[in-house]
């Protein structure tokens, strides 16, 4: 299980990715923490023939914020990212995902960009992302676009990338007085890649649910928004007949894809049961019950 | 029987039953292990295998003349080369009547039968640069029909993976005692349930790894092997290449992990001596982890249909049961792939007072990767079968599971006692045993805090599960039926100029602490301080030969050939000491390496000083007297075939009936393995086994298709139990030593493996009680419970 | 036809370290093979079984998951240095004592990833020590003497403190 014959370059600036990545096309590949391409190249299952590193490149380091936005570079490690306190002050349903990513050892090289990039569906920083409706600065030789969370996950490993573009950092809203954001997630075991997870956030101050935002993911090929679901939620208190018909809502929003060890259906079960639990914590913190 | 005046066990500074810590940890700990891999010999190649993408195809055409000019390719060698030397060899065994399995080659001269099977091997200078070439050879394939599902096997219209046998069946066995039919007419209840048992593999963390080295200009191959049995591979590497025994030289240093895997023949590691043979260069393989799946034996994959007749007091009278086992398309060399279902049958409701029992089984061929004996071989089936239908009976009478085992299990007052499929069992400790076990656990408590738990929604399980445990097998095993893998083991040590022992075993180290138990023996029966011990294992040309370490047999065979060894130094000690001090031998002893007056306890002599006096001035001693300073003792193993052990296990967790996860709370453990020499040692056996066990219970489960493809071969898919998820583990103890051996030592490698899957699925039929449903289908996963559940 | 080779410089346990490498050659190979640093186990080479766990500029890292090519000017530290250093002496006493190992050969792994939660919380609770070894396979103990060992140590360290 070795990897295949690549040549390598450690690129120094942008314009030096863009330059490779203009002169290799597909053959090239970035490699940021590497902790999803490295198995895949030791497996053989994909095989670039130039590696470009870009780690060592400053402008995609760095968390910063200003009064409304929150600026993750893509190549925040998710450990930063997990012990940033400005990310917990302002993001901090990322900060309650960084647990959930793997272990300590994959958590101290895996990025935060890389996680948006590669779009496994069962990860949780993009799931996080949509939730809190990120937009992502793209940067290409022609110029920077920025695309939101919600058109960036395309499907199965598939972005809404173009060829020579890199990611370079995600903004997001700073956390409004009054939200709540949870995350619950089953994992057959601690690390695990995600049975089943929903991330969430809402206005909850005054102890009824707006602004519900509910993403699932490990369900479908990409992170999906269960709108119907929290609309129906809207306003109420998270009561058993709210939850019930917001349950019955989630078929509508939910078309879930069965796995190795999970068929479709109890995926479609245990969407509903998180779907009472992510609500039940949302509503728990707001009432001061941290846990 | 043992009758010694002086017993190693109340010697004086005994180190039996101390739980020393073992002096070989240290460098492990210190990063200087010497497994199989950190070795690079000079000139040494790599090699890689071309594995098969089918199930079931044959080879139409291959074509390596791309990858013959890869870069660093050295050799490539298909079955057909391969075979020009080495012999192929035939999975049966002479006392299994019946038994079949075709002859099987290194790689396959025609046809590969399952995913995953070498066909071509790639000799190149780096480990990388083979996958290169491996990945530029062309193999054109005509795809055969695949037989996946074992229930089909026997079927008139299934294809014959082995036509020429005749059909798809390896072994078959009908065991019967008492009058069966007579008892399940007159049953006042009868329980029927089937259970399956997922295909598992060993996931040892080093994958299985070699290096063989053949020496031209002497005939001669030396193998540095990740295996635990040097002596039996010496003898296969010898028949089937053909090279005379005594130039072959196995050295099996650290083994990261074999449970049984490391000791069966395999395709890659014949092909590896032959490429070394063909190239005159030494040649390394080490599987990766993907090779490690589908190569690796697998175990278990059971189907078990059980009957259970019991009356309404709750007592058992016959169970029937009938076990269908799915082994691959080849018996696996040399120890046959019959020996699991053979134990299943014959361990089944082994605990327990009923005589009327009935077992069928049947082992039949699949395309799928090769099955064979792994830790607790066919224990953990038999125990879960007869635990999970005492629990059921128990249920249905409404009788405490507890109340079931003590009005059912074998009392201990009733030893001798003879199964009902002629297992002998010397004496075992059931009841002790249980009423341990209730006590650690305080079983009454438990009881009152899940039934107010329950009250809330919440649902914990409570589950008991008793186990019989081979080991020690006797000296007709495997060598009746043909085999030569001796049952016999060896010691030989010596005195040191300096004072200090060496000391060689047969038996051999893969961590379980082999090494530091045979020098505790050998120490406290010597009289002198372990750090004086030096041992050595695991080296063909430098132990003696044995049956090396198997089937829980290492401190129940290999100790007593120590103990022997020991005793036989000393005495030849002690003869020296009486010449230079001229007194009688018998009135002196060793303690803490000083020659002491046996009466007084004064110290007369250092062991040093005889050392020196023997070797380099044995011109002070008198004339014709010659110090015998190394000697060598074996042990044959006395007794009934194999030394029974038992105890039980308990599993207490919470079950969350909306996601079907559930948690395991506690663990506990009794075992009675007769005396111990390391309690420490022992009790890390019965922990590490447990958590092999659960393994079964939680996770582990090798996926196929129907065609025949492995769908989760890699660690990210196929899961192994962590850490965050096992629970604390308490172990307990009952001594009941055999008295066929002067130890009194039985095995503990089998018994945490034997229980623990068992305990778990009664635990979690207990929490699913109330919901009136059950499991008998491991791994207990979420998709299975919620179904169970009905709520998918 | 030879692999193209590329400069690497960097510190491995506390030496200043120049070689020259191909660009697919993993750290844990290199540092294997190439620096006789047996101690580094490799397991799967797909990340999951923690055997090769070192530390990479002070952190945990996967050695099967990065080449080696990557830790140019970085500082690098396996089981040898962290022994040589004296680190991991606890841990080792407490290991060795309690038999927190069997085959040995997840152990520097392990030893790595409980050095490293020792430095990040000095008295780690059972839960906290399972939670963070959940990434470090051991098919030999069960893990219980491994949480004791490392519960053991952590003690050891603060009574020193």
């Amino acid at each position: 299980m070795k990897a295949p014959i690549f040549d390598y370059i450690k690129a120094n600036s942008l314009s030096e990715v863009f330059d490779l990545m203009e002169k290799w096309g597909e053959d090239a590949r970035i490699i940021a923490g590497g902790q999803s391409l490295v198995p895949a190249m030791n497996f053989r299952l994909t095989t670039p023939s130039l590696l470009i590193d870009i780690n060592g490149i400053e402008e995609l380091k760095g968390i910063t914020h200003s009064q409304s936005t929150l600026n993750i570079g893509a190549l925040t490690r998710h450990y930063e990212l997990g012990t940033s306190e400005e990310v917990t002050k302002h993001a901090p349903l990322l900060s309650k995902a960084v647990p959930h990513i793997a272990h300590e050892a994959i958590r101290s090289r895996g990025t935060f960009g890389g996680s948006l990039v590669h779009a496994d569906p069962s990860a949780e920083i993009p799931a996080c992302a949509m939730v809190l409706d990120g937009r992502f600065q793209l940067q290409s030789r022609q110029g920077c676009r920025s695309v939101s969370a919600r058109d960036f996950f395309k499907g199965l490993f598939e972005t809404a990338m173009e060829p020579g573009e890199i990611l370079v950092s995600a903004d997001f809203d700073v956390n409004e007085d009054g939200y709540q954001s949870a995350l619950c997630e089953l994992e057959r075991r601690q690390g695990d890649y995600a049975t089943i997870g929903v991330a969430a956030r809402a206005k909850t101050d005054s102890g009824n649910l707006f602004d519900l935002r509910l993403v699932y993911f490990a369900l479908e090929d990409k992170p999906i928004l269960a709108n119907h679901a929290a609309a129906i939620l809207e306003g109420s208190r998270g009561d058993e007949a709210a939850i019930a018909a917001a349950k019955t809502e989630l078929t509508k929003d939910l078309n879930p894809i069965g796995d190795l060890h999970t068929s479709a259906n109890t995926k479609l079960h245990l969407a509903k049961v998180l779907l009472e639990r992510v609500v039940k914590n949302l509503l728990k913190h707001a009432k001061g019950t941290d846990d | 029987m043992a009758n010694q005046p002086f017993s190693v066990l109340d010697r004086p500074n005994s180190y039996i039953g101390k739980s020393v810590p073992r002096p070989n940890a240290r460098r492990l700990l210190e990063g200087r292990g010497r497994f199989a891999d950190d070795l690079n010999l000079p000139r040494m190649l790599h090699t890689a295998f071309l594995r098969s993408p089918f199930a079931h195809a044959r080879i139409i055409k291959i074509d390596a003349e791309k990858a013959k000019a890869a870069p660093g390719v050295i050799l490539i060698a298909d079955g057909k080369d391969v075979a020009t030397h080495c012999k192929p060899w035939e999975g049966t065994l002479a006392h299994f009547p019946g038994m079949k399995s075709p002859l099987q080659f290194p790689l396959p001269l025609e046809r590969a039968c399952w995913q995953g099977e070498p066909v071509l091997a790639i000799a190149a200078e780096s480990r990388a640069q083979a996958e290169d070439a491996i990945d530029l050879v062309e193999i054109e394939w005509e795809e055969l029909p695949v037989l996946a599902d074992s229930e089909t096997a026997l079927d008139p219209d299934t294809p014959l993976i082995h036509p020429e046998l005749g059909d798809n069946q390896t072994f078959n066995l009908m065991l019967e005692n008492g009058t069966v039919d007579q008892t399940f007419a007159d049953a006042e209840r009868i329980i029927e349930k089937t259970f399956h048992f997922g295909r598992h593999t060993a996931v040892t963390v080093e994958p299985r790894s070699l290096i063989a080295d053949f020496d031209d200009s002497e005939g001669r191959l030396t193998v540095y092997y990740s295996s635990q049995s040097p002596y039996q591979m010496q003898d296969v590497f010898s028949r089937h290449l053909n090279i005379t025994e005594d130039k072959v030289h196995v050295i099996c240093e650290d083994i990261g992990g074999s449970f049984g895997m490391k000791l069966h023949v395999y395709g890659e590691d014949l092909t590896t001596c032959a490429l070394s043979i063909m190239t005159g260069r030494p040649v390394k393989f080490t599987a990766d982890r993907f090779e490690s799946f589908v190569s690796d034996i697998h175990h278990r994959d059971h189907r078990v249909h059980a009957k259970m007749a019991v009356s309404n007091q709750g007592k058992i009278q016959a169970m029937e049961i009938d076990d269908l086992t799915g082994i691959g398309p080849y018996s696996v060399y040399p120890r046959t792939s019959a020996v699991e279902g053979n134990q299943v049958v014959r361990l089944t409701g082994g605990s327990y007072q009923f005589t009327d029992y009935r077992a069928k089984l049947n082992v039949v061929f699949q395309n799928k990767n090769v099955m064979c004996q792994y830790r607790a071989v066919g224990h953990p089936i038999a125990c879960s079968v007869t635990e999970g239908m005492v629990d059921f009976a128990a249920a249905e009478l409404g009788i405490d599971p507890v109340e079931m085992r003590r009005r059912n299990l074998i009392k201990d007052d009733q030893y001798p006692y003879t199964s009902p499929t002629g297992l002998i069992f010397e004496k075992l400790s059931h009841h002790q045993s249980l009423e341990k076990v209730l006590e650690m656990m305080d079983y009454d408590a438990l009881r009152a805090e899940q039934a107010k738990l329950r009250e809330q929604g919440i649902h914990r399980g409570i589950g008991l599960a008793t186990f019989i445990e081979i080991t020690n097998p006797g000296p007709a095993f495997y060598g009746l039926g043909g085999a030569r893998i001796s049952a016999q083991d060896g010691c030989m040590m010596k005195l040191e100029p300096s004072g200090k022992i060496f000391c060689s075993v047969s038996v051999t180290e893969q961590g379980q602490g082999t090494e530091t138990v045979m020098a505790q023996i050998a120490a406290s029966e010597l009289g002198m301080p372990l750090d004086d011990v030096r041992m050595l294992t695991g080296d063909t040309e430098k132990t003696p030969y044995g049956g090396a370490t198997w089937g829980s047999r290492g401190v129940g065979i290999g100790g007593e050939a120590v103990l022997r060894a020991a005793r036989a130094l000393r005495n030849n000690l002690l003869e020296v000491a009486g010449a230079v001090l001229q007194c009688s031998a018998d009135q002196l002893d060793i303690q803490n390496s000083q020659v002491i007056d046996k009466n007084t306890g004064t110290e007369r002599l250092s062991v040093a000083e005889i050392g020196r006096i023997a070797y380099f001035r044995s011109d002070t001693l008198p004339q014709d007297f010659h110090p015998q300073l190394t000697v060598a003792r074996h042990y044959v193993p006395q007794g009934p075939p194999f030394a029974f052990t038992n105890g039980i296990q308990a599993s207490y967790l919470e079950l969350d009936q909306e996601t079907g996860f559930f948690k395991l709370l506690k663990h506990w453990a009794v075992e009675d393995c007769g005396t111990q020499i390391n309690p420490r040692l022992v009790e890390e056996q019965i922990r590490g086994g447990v958590v092999q066990g659960l393994g079964a219970a939680l996770y582990e489960e090798c996926l196929y298709d129907e065609q025949g493809q492995f769908l989760n071969p890699t660690l990210a898919d196929y899961l192994v139990p962590m850490a965050a998820e096992i629970p604390d583990i308490q172990v307990g103890h009952v001594v009941t030593p055999t008295a066929y051996s002067e130890l009194g030592a039985k095995g503990a490698g089998e018994a945490g493996t034997a229980g623990a899957a068992a305990a778990v699925m009664n635990a979690l039929n207990d929490a699913l009680r109330p919901f009136k449903t059950e499991l008998t289908r491991m791994p207990f996963t979420p998709e299975r419970i919620l179904r169970a559940l009905g709520k998918v | 036809m030879t692999e193209k080779l590329y400069p690497l410089t960097f510190t491995l346990n506390g030496s200043t370290i120049t070689r020259h490498v191909t660009s697919r050659l993993s750290l844990a190979d290199f540092l294997r093979t190439e620096m006789n640093l047996t101690g580094t186990h490799v397991g799967c080479e797909h990340g999951v079984c923690g055997a090769c766990t070192i530390r990479v500029e002070g952190r945990l890292s996967r050695s099967c998951l990065m080449f080696a090519i990557q830790v140019e000017g970085m500082t690098v530290e396996t089981v040898e240095g962290l022994n040589a250093s004296g680190e991991l002496h606890s841990l080792q006493e407490a290991f060795h004592e309690l038999n927190a190992l069997q085959c040995g050969f997840c152990t520097p792994g392990i030893l790595i990833t409980a050095a490293q939660l020792l430095q990040e919380t000095p008295l780690p609770s059972r839960k906290q020590i399972r939670d963070y070894l959940s990434g470090n396979y051991c098919r030999c103990t069960g893990y219980h003497a491994i949480v004791d060992a490392v519960e053991q140590a952590s003690q050891k360290q603060a009574e020193r403190r």
